[in-house]
């Protein structure tokens, strides 16, 4: 017996504005949408309907809008809709709960509990339109020895670093999980904006070689895609050790999204679901970890830094230190809201730590040991806005990853469906005729968009806080405050309570 | 109750000034009180101090501490850390003259002092880290004591009140010295204690700073890494540890220094002439979390030379001067016009420009 589930959301259509052009059938690829001979006039099967917003954003005269359900169940506050439907959802099927991006319960959110200084009258502020502003920075190892040459010049004894115009990077998505078009969207803005892009596990497409100086490769635990070529075509490598969506766990692209092209660029067989495994099955411990840094170092010559992406978990901070140590160059953290293209619910709504508590956990460590300086800390999941960046760094991150909000700019509306391949947006799919709705021309433009509008918001506060370099503003701690806190998480985070006086 | 400095950050608005006699030749520190006082508006009575060069020439292979004191019991506690580390060559209070107009002084004593040479050979340290150390776990470890000036041949005189009164109050005017530096203070809030006034010094560096650096915490929080140990939280503190990091440990030199501190903007990096940009490119990378940002003007004394260097938007006043052997450096051009009123030559340095007076032949 199958039991009937209640739509969460209702298609409502404005039957006076209605002209029955029938875009809205056209545009989704759920099959929400219907014309009627009969009457003339367009039905909706609200079933269907995954609220991604693309027949409300199409509609010509405005038509169209999602409303949520107002039919409900008896109300509990311990049995929500959504936790008895689930409950149903199994029933009938027997299956694992699967969801995409980010998790979406309403835990603390700490970056909007943290608030940042500003200049009054003992120091200027400092104004960006007319002083120079620097957002520049480079990533990797700072551990350089002071070496000179016969003439007493310093000899440059740093290790590979990456150089970013901004401190913000495209993280991890992977060809597969998402589009063509997406990809070079960007591949295309990491080129423009000075910044990088990282192809996720799903290898590097041969057409975007060419972006190569602004690629960051990633190695997980399926190797999906992993040559020689590949490692050397990269700005720098990333081992993924977790993801933040879905600690503890491997991934796993469903085969409808395997297409041919897909199916080369990973090197495996089409169609056919790709499961990469929990754990790297030649990284059972710490020491083995640094034996996988050594060998990419050594099959790129030592000339790209490694970062090590872990998702951020209970025991963080020592395994961070335990990264520091491994000859890794850059950590990134991605923090239990960071955004998947399938993930088991129960994972993604229930495990890791957020991204703001292992962040300065793992930065006071590393300096409380005296190895800050042996990595870079770029971290995500998710970091939503130039505030959270500026936030980010004050508490001790040299960088961010984001992907959620770069997925918004190109159109995404969050409906949390990746995972079904339908991405009537044209990002999460590989269905041609929907991949075509993404044009990498004008996707890619409002990626630079996104970051310099950000990078325009930096500068606005790092100029009212005084500060005139990133460099300046990197763990500066005593540039925040925190605000409806225990004093627990005060401590943790390493920041006062508003009010409290320098 | 009133908290202490190091309690809290201080920020403070500051004049600062200083001489050398590129020669060698002495002077008292009474042309240091004259030009300050000229100054009499940029301090609110509430710190001033002064460093002179040397002046313990019979001394001149001792390290001279000058300790504060607010308990007998912190005195004794911390002259039996001194006998366990150093030999005492010579100890006595610093002679002071009483003045209405500078109270609640605590308990100021001077020691002459040679590490033990079994204790520094068992350390496996040079002899002045060894020094270095014990002097901030004595300012870090040892409550109601502090050791406010520390190297060879020099000495750092401080204490709540005018700079002028100071300087009187420590009678400086008996003093003969080949440079010194002077600084008076504004703190916003009062500093409860001398401890928190300037300079501040480390072995034979000393500093006087006017500004408030807005990367204090991104600059102290690196170097705390290093066993520094900023227990006053002021930015002239952290700046002093700055410069002995990189000065001591690293081997820069101080137009390098100058480089990483006050480093040039990336867009005038680039725009420089391939050896120097290749160099101050390097220096950015390997150490930008001591880039200072935010206003300030420093004059750095060292044995045998001073340095000033200004933030790189030149954000606080700062001018050089020179007539004959002699060099200034001042806040204000009103207070060399004091002491020296006809100049061979007078400039404003440019924001993150150091300006290096030495000793002649100190490099030689």
């Amino acid at each position: 017996m199958e039991l009937y589930i209640r739509p969460d959301y209702e298609v409502v259509r404005n039957t006076d504005k209605c002209i029955a052009c029938r875009v809205c059938e056209r545009q989704c690829a759920n099959g929400v949408h219907e014309y009627d001979p009969a009457t003339g006039k367009m039905r909706a099967d609200d079933s269907k309907c995954v609220n991604c917003h693309r027949c409300v954003s199409l509609c010509p005269t405005h038509a169209l809008k999602i409303v949520k359900t107002d039919d409900t169940y008896r109300e509990n506050a311990n049995w929500g809709v959504q936790t008895i439907n689930e409950v149903y959802r199994q029933a009938n099927t027997g299956g694992v709960l699967l969801s995409s991006m980010g998790n979406p319960k309403p835990y603390p959110v700490f970056w909007d509990k943290l608030l940042l200084n500003a200049s009054q009258v003992t120091n200027p502020p400092i104004d960006p339109l007319r002083e120079p502003m620097e957002t520049q920075l480079w990533l990797g190892k700072r551990t350089a020895k002071i070496e000179r040459d016969e003439k007493g010049r310093l000899k440059d004894t740093l290790p590979p670093q990456l150089k970013l115009s901004v401190p913000i990077l495209f993280s991890a998505m992977s060809y597969g999980s998402i589009s063509y078009n997406a990809h070079e969207s960007l591949a295309r803005a990491a080129e423009e904006l000075g910044i990088y892009y990282n192809t996720g596990e799903g290898g590097l497409h041969r057409d975007f070689y060419r972006y190569g100086k602004n690629t960051i490769v990633q190695v997980a635990s399926g190797r999906f895609g992993v040559h020689k070529e590949y490692l050397e075509a990269a700005a720098a490598i990333e081992i993924k050790m977790g993801q933040g969506a879905k600690p503890g766990i491997g991934g796993h692209l469903p085969g409808a999204k395997i297409s041919e092209d897909v199916s080369e660029t990973r090197m495996i067989p089409q169609g056919v679901d790709a499961i990469s495994p929990a754990p790297h099955h030649d990284i059972y411990s710490i020491e083995d970890l640094k034996q996988l840094v050594d060998s990419l170092k050594e099959a790129t010559e030592h000339k790209k830094p490694i970062i090590v992406k872990i998702a951020a978990v209970h025991n963080a901070a020592a395994i961070a230190s335990g990264i520091a140590r491994s000859g890794a160059d850059i950590i990134a953290i991605d923090g239990y809201r960071g955004g998947t293209g399938a993930a088991p619910t129960r994972i993604r709504d229930n495990v890791g730590i957020p991204i703001e508590m292992a962040l300065a956990q793992i930065d006071e460590r590393l300096r409380s040991e005296g190895i800050r300086d042996e990595v870079s800390i770029v971290v995500g999941g998710s970091i939503r806005s130039s505030a959270d960046v500026v936030k980010a760094i004050a508490l001790g991150a040299d960088a961010c990853y984001i992907g959620t909000a770069a997925l918004l700019a190109l159109g995404c509306h969050l409906c949390r469906s990746c995972h079904t391949g339908k991405c009537n947006w044209g990002i999460a799919t590989q269905q041609p005729d929907l991949v075509k709705r993404l044009n990498p021309n004008y996707g890619y433009k409002r990626l630079v968009n996104l970051v310099t509008a950000w990078k325009h918001e930096i500068e606005e506060i790092m100029g009212g806080m005084g500060i005139n370099s990133l460099e300046a503003l990197r763990g500066n701690r005593l540039m925040l405050r925190g605000i409806g806190l225990t004093d627990t998480e005060l401590r943790l985070l390493g920041v006062r309570y508003a009010g409290e006086s320098l | 109750m009133l908290q202490r400095e190091g309690e809290f950050r201080n920020p403070s608005g500051c004049a600062v000034t200083g001489v050398i006699d590129r020669s060698g030749k002495k002077m008292t520190g009474e042309s240091m009180i004259e030009a300050i006082s000229v100054m009499h508006d940029r301090s609110n009575g509430l710190g001033g101090g002064f460093a002179g060069y040397g002046i313990y020439p019979h001394y001149k292979d001792f390290y001279a501490f000058h300790l504060f004191y607010e308990t007998t019991k912190a005195q004794e506690e911390t002259e039996a850390f001194l006998k366990r580390h150093f030999e005492i060559v010579y100890s006595s209070e610093i002679q002071t003259r009483k003045l209405p107009s500078v109270k609640n002084e605590p308990g100021i004593f001077r020691y002459f002092l040679a590490p033990l040479p079994r204790k520094l050979a068992n350390s496996h340290l040079d002899e002045r880290e060894y020094v270095a150390r014990c002097v901030i776990r004595i300012n870090a470890e040892m409550k109601d004591a502090y050791v406010f000036s520390s190297g060879k041949n020099m000495g750092i005189f401080k204490g709540v009140g005018y700079p002028e009164d100071i300087g009187r109050f420590y009678r400086l005017e008996e003093y003969e010295g080949y440079a010194w530096t002077c600084h008076g203070r504004y703190p916003t809030n009062t500093p409860g204690w001398w401890g928190g006034a300037h300079p501040f010094g480390l072995l034979d560096l000393s500093v006087v700073h006017n500004g408030e650096i807005s990367s204090y915490d991104a600059n102290r929080r690196y170097m705390e890494m290093f066993g520094y140990r900023c227990t006053l939280q002021t930015d002239t503190e952290v700046i002093t540890y700055i410069v002995d990091y990189l000065l001591r440990k690293k081997g820069l030199t101080l137009q390098e220094i100058a480089h990483v501190i006050a480093a040039s903007f990336w867009s005038t990096i680039a725009n420089k002439e391939e050896s120097a940009r290749e160099q101050e490119t390097l220096l950015r990378r390997m150490f930008p979390s001591l880039l200072i940002t935010g206003p300030f003007s420093i004059i750095l004394g060292y044995e045998g030379g001073l340095m000033a260097l200004g933030d790189r938007l030149k954000l606080r006043s700062m001018v050089c001067a020179e007539k004959g052997d002699k060099a200034y450096i001042s806040s204000e051009e009103s207070a060399i016009r004091k002491i020296e009123p006809s100049l061979d030559r007078i400039f404003a340095p440019a924001g993150g420009e150091p300006v290096i007076y030495e000793l002649y032949g100190r490099r030689d």
